[in-house]
C-alpha cells in the first residue's frame, strides 16, 4: 500500500469530496463561466458588425 | 389548448422562451442539488460494504446516466436537422455535445476513484468502462469535426452523420454489464426492486432530476449564443435590446 492508499481509507469523506464532488462542481463552475464568456464576446461582436453596418 | 410546436422550432422565438426558462431551471437545479447531497452525505447510512467511498454514485451514476441520455438527444437533433434541415436542430445538437462530454468525463473521472479504493484499479479494460470512453471519445470527435468545417450548414450535416452512427454505442454501455462478464456492477435498482437503501435511492434520484435541469439551463444558454452567431445578419438580432445596449 502506497501513502494514497493509506491516506483514503484514512480520509474517506475527505477522499470522496476533493476527488469526485469538488472536481465536478469545478467543472460546473467552469462550463458556467466559459458558456458567459461566449455570450459576452458574441454580443460584442455582434454590436462592433451593427455599428459598422451603420457608418457604411 | 393545443401548442404550436412549429412556432418554437423557429429561432427567433425559442431564443426568447429560452432566455425565460433559464434561470427557473438554474435555480430548480442548483436547489435540488443542495438537497441530494445533503440526504447523500448526511441522512443515507454507511454501506456495509463499501463504506464511505459508496457515496461517490451519487454524482457518478447521474453523469453515466446524462451522458448516454444527452448523446441519444444529440442524436436526434442531428437527425431531425438532416432530415427535415431545420435550423434550430442542428444548434441545438451543437450546444448539447460539451455538455455531453463534461458529464461523459464526470462519470469516467469518479469512476476511477471509486474503483481505486474498490477494485485497487483506477482503470481496468472493462466492456462498461470502455464503452463510455469511447462515447467521450465521440462527443470529442462530433465537436472537432463541427469546428474543422468553416461553413455552418456543411458542418452540421457532417457532424450529424457522426452522431447518428455514434448513438450504436449508447446501447453497447447500457447492455455492456449483461452481454459480457464486466468488473463493473449491473443495475442496483431494476423494475424488479432494488436493495438499497430508501434514502441512497432519494439522494441519486434528487441529484439525478438535478444535472438533468443543471444541463437544461446550460445547454438553453449556450443555444442562444451559437443562435445570436448563426443570425447575427438578421433585422431580428439587432433589434435585440441586449444587442442594442
Amino acid at each position: 500500500m502506497n501513502g494514497l492508499d493509506i491516506w483514503m481509507r484514512e480520509n474517506p469523506l475527505t477522499y470522496v469530496w476533493l476527488g469526485s464532488y469538488a472536481v465536478a462542481f469545478l467543472i460546473f463552475v467552469i462550463e458556467i463561466v466559459l458558456v458567459r464568456h461566449k455570450r459576452k464576446i458574441t454580443l460584442d461582436q455582434i454590436r462592433l458588425l451593427r455599428e459598422a453596418g451603420e457608418e457604411e | 389548448m393545443a401548442i404550436n410546436w412549429f412556432k418554437y422550432s423557429a429561432p427567433t422565438t425559442f431564443y426568447a422562451l429560452a432566455g425565460k426558462l433559464i434561470p427557473w431551471f438554474a435555480v430548480a437545479a442548483a436547489l435540488l442539488m443542495a438537497v441530494g447531497l445533503y440526504i447523500g452525505f448526511f441522512v443515507a447510512p454507511v454501506d456495509y460494504q463499501q463504506g464511505e467511498f459508496y457515496r461517490i454514485i451519487f454524482i457518478h451514476v447521474p453523469a453515466s446516466i446524462l451522458s448516454m441520455f444527452l448523446y441519444l438527444v444529440m442524436a436526434g437533433y442531428a437527425a431531425l436537422g438532416l432530415i427535415f434541415n431545420t435550423r434550430l436542430s442542428a444548434m441545438m445538437a451543437t450546444a448539447i455535445a460539451p455538455t455531453g462530454a463534461l458529464f461523459a468525463f464526470i462519470s469516467l473521472w469518479t469512476g476511477a476513484l471509486w474503483g481505486k479504493p474498490m477494485w485497487g484499479a483506477w482503470w481496468v479494460w472493462d466492456a462498461r468502462l470502455t464503452s463510455e470512453l469511447i462515447l467521450l471519445f465521440l462527443y470529442l470527435g462530433y465537436m472537432a469535426l463541427h469546428s474543422s468545417i468553416d461553413d455552418p450548414r456543411r458542418a452540421d450535416r457532417a457532424s450529424a452523420l457522426l452522431a447518428i452512427v455514434g448513438s450504436v454505442n449508447v446501447p453497447i454501455i447500457y447492455f455492456s454489464v449483461k452481454w459480457w462478464n464486466t468488473l463493473h456492477q449491473g443495475s442496483t435498482i431494476k423494475f424488479s426492486g432494488t436493495s438499497m437503501h430508501v434514502a441512497m435511492q432519494q439522494a441519486m434520484f434528487i441529484m439525478l432530476v438535478a444535472c438533468w435541469l443543471y444541463a437544461i439551463a446550460v445547454v438553453l444558454a449556450r443555444v442562444r449564443s451559437i443562435i445570436l452567431e448563426r443570425e447575427r445578419q438578421t433585422s431580428w438580432v439587432n433589434e435585440l435590446p441586449e444587442v442594442r445596449a
